[in-house]
């Protein structure tokens, strides 16, 4: 069942005036500063005078402006655009031996990944993502969230050439995803979210993905929260089951089609808190902060406010930089809005009040 | 005697420098995927790359060549993403895939179009009436689940309609030996009792325009008994199965109690693992299929990847041509 969700209190910022609180937040990546790439591929030439310390150092400066930009477009917790990593399941296989890599395979129109293939048993060895963490949180003045690929997602989405089944490969993995959220912890980590968009190519996967929730929070303590991210799939072949999930916080993608599914979540009663997505991450045209307020309004329906998070669809990093951050900036604004006006008794709330 | 013939079903991965060019040239987003209008600078790098795969069919000693379908960024849905009278809507996932497409609704008549006809010319002219030129398109069935109807209004006729388009496709095709029909929505999402009866008229509309050997191809795991019985009731020469998934028993169950064409495709290589299957191994999952269903000669088997191969990175895919035609030969070479 969910977790106990009492921990969002502590990402309230002192200084927010408003009775009402809407956790705003972000899935995670974001467009990379053009510069960045361009370090990038002189550090990859030979010849460039580029070395690797100059590639690391183009990438926390690309952590602490993109950390920095989240915090200017108002965000409650924040994350420093997944810099580091180019791409969620390759970042982690680069990490983790039993893992090899052929080449990119297409995701839709031009957009590839260098899916993996797993060719023996997968193993923990350096840590993932300590350093990224520590450095954000060095750098940020609201607390960091670390999004991390689900193991189903990371088995899903590889080339299984070594285990009898996916089930078994995400187990395995889950437990490495275990170890590296104890470490994320222990360095002061309190906001983890998991990815798992897999899930939603197939949905009737899921108790899969739900005892790999259970190894990944063994031993977690409760003020840790455990966010679970899913985006463009049926969700009525994963709802209710996902009731059943040990999480905190469900992140849900609905904006891209206007809230055609939002209606599958309202029976039986939502149980973990809701993160949705009110901005269209496939679209450039930046939604006004009078759309969003409307989207936000759609959460509504399903958890009271006190359970609402607010997010983007998915990871923006596929938006031009300046639409992006336009696209935050207003979700912020419409959040803070919503709030005012819930404050002031102007919404009436559908979704039982707590 | 039983012909074994190398193939595809088409829909390849693109070739890595045209991964990189054209996404530089088109763009990441929505509104820059294909349209049926492109710039000669995009039109010149997708000539570049067909001819660089027809070239590597030609080498790995495929029988039939396909075009690629290099275009086909909406996959299956591109006949229709193209169409004038087809909007597209927001970006849909792809089956049970990490793959997604523009959601085309249909909003007008589907007239003919020509464009997967250009593609095919242009792939003649380089085969030079040498090799065996192979059409693929996707089944009418398949092309209207991908599909949002937002102008004929009814199931049954949307089906008639997506058939009769696909038929004036083909029309304007040029020679072609096979066409590969590509129909996995018969298997993921098998039609109602009501539609069931429209499915074999439909194949029969598109069939009935080519003089080609037509290839009704299906993947993604087995068909439904009662969709297979359907199936057979069209007018076409080969039934396509997918020989790597997990309910390959239930396609030899279907074959063997309601019968099976004397031609017969089957998709022996994984197209979505990395793991490269030897010849011999191929070879040994159509022996699996033909042994299993004794009542039927087998004339002609087309040896295939189960899905389309484009799931994969093009090192593989270029490992997994060469092993299917292999495999081909390596029977010619033992009945010699």
């Amino acid at each position: 069942m969910a977790r106990d969700a009492d921990n969002r209190a502590q990402f309230r910022p002192d200084d927010h005036d408003a009775e009402h609180f809407l956790l705003t937040t972000v899935v995670g990546s974001y467009p990379k500063p053009s510069w960045l790439s361009t370090v990038r591929d002189l550090e990859r030439e030979s010849d460039a005078g580029f070395a690797e310390s100059d590639l690391q150092e183009a990438y926390d400066d690309a952590a602490r402006v993109i950390t920095r930009e989240h915090e200017r477009a108002g965000l409650d917790t924040v994350v420093d655009g997944e810099m580091r990593r180019e791409e969620m399941v390759e970042y982690f296989a680069h990490r983790i031996p039993g893992y090899e890599f052929n080449g990119p395979v297409k995701v839709w129109g031009h957009n590839y990944f260098n899916k993996p293939s797993v060719v023996s048993t997968v193993e923990y060895d350096e840590p993932w993502l300590l350093e990224e963490f520590e450095f954000t949180s060095d750098v940020a003045e609201k607390p960091v969230k670390v999004p991390i690929t689900g193991p189903y997602t990371l088995a899903r989405w590889s080339f299984n050439e070594a285990y009898e089944d996916e089930a078994a490969l995400a187990y395995d993995l889950a437990d490495l995803v275990n170890e590296e959220v104890e470490r994320l912890v222990a360095a002061g980590a309190r906001y983890i979210q998991i990815d798992e968009p897999a899930l939603a190519t197939t949905p009737d996967d899921h108790a899969i993905v739900g005892e790999a929730l259970e190894r990944i929070v063994d031993g977690i303590p409760d003020d840790v929260r455990i966010c679970l991210h899913v985006c463009y799939g049926d969700y009525s072949r994963i709802y209710p089951e996902i009731n059943d999930f040990p999480i905190d916080e469900f992140d849900v993608e609905l904006c891209n089609d206007g809230y055609e599914q939002i209606d599958v979540f309202r029976s039986p009663e939502f149980q973990p808190d809701l993160a949705l997505g009110v901005v269209d991450v496939h679209d450039a045209e930046i939604e006004t902060v009078a759309e969003i307020k409307s989207n936000i309004r759609e959460g509504l329906k399903i958890v009271p406010p006190e359970r609402l998070t607010v997010s983007p669809d998915c990871g923006v990093k596929l938006l031009p930089r300046e639409v992006a951050y336009q696209k935050i900036a207003n979700l912020v604004s419409a959040a803070r809005e919503v709030e005012a006006e819930l404050d002031a008794g102007e919404i009436d709330l559908v979704a039982p009040e707590p | 005697m039983t012909e074994y013939v190398s193939t595809t079903p088409g829909l390849f991965p693109l070739p890595d420098w045209a991964k990189s060019k054209l996404g530089d040239l088109k763009g990441h987003q929505k509104g820059d995927l294909i349209g049926g209008d492109e710039s000669a600078a995009i039109a010149s790098a997708y000539d570049r790359a067909r001819s660089e795969v027809v070239d590597e069919q030609r080498d790995a000693g495929v029988d039939c060549i396909v075009e690629g379908q290099l275009r086909w960024d909406d996959m299956l849905a591109h006949p229709l993403t193209v169409h004038d009278n087809v909007d597209t809507g927001g970006i849909v996932r792809y089956y049970d895939n990490n793959n997604f497409y523009r959601d085309p609704r249909v909003v007008g008549d589907l007239t003919p179009s020509g464009d997967v006809a250009a593609e095919l010319d242009a792939t003649a002219e380089l085969l030079d009436g040498e090799t065996p030129l192979q059409a693929v398109l996707p089944g009418p069935y398949s092309l209207s689940e991908l599909a949002t109807d937002e102008h004929y209004g009814d199931e049954a006729e949307f089906l008639a309609a997506i058939a009769d388009f696909l038929a004036s496709e083909v029309a304007a095709f040029p020679d072609h030996e096979t066409l590969f029909l590509l129909d996995p929505s018969l298997v993921t999402s098998p039609p109602d009792d009501d539609l069931a009866p429209g499915i074999p008229e439909a194949i029969d509309t598109v069939a009935s325009a080519t003089d080609a050997d037509v290839v009704v191809h299906t993947y993604f795991g087995a068909l439904e008994e009662k969709t297979y019985a359907y199936l057979l009731d069209a007018e076409f020469d080969a039934v396509g199965f997918d020989v790597v998934a997990a309910d390959r028993e239930q396609t030899v169950y279907n074959a063997s109690e309601y019968g099976c064409p004397s031609d017969v495709a089957l998709g022996l290589a994984d197209g979505q693992n990395t793991l490269v299957e030897s010849a011999e191994t191929l070879r040994e999952r159509a022996t699996w299929f033909t042994e299993q269903v004794p009542s039927t000669d087998f004339e002609t088997v087309y040896f295939t990847t189960n899905t389309e191969p484009f799931y994969l990175p093009v090192t593989k895919f270029r490992e997994k041509l060469g092993a299917l035609s292999a495999a081909a030969d390596l029977d010619r070479e033992v009945t010699v």
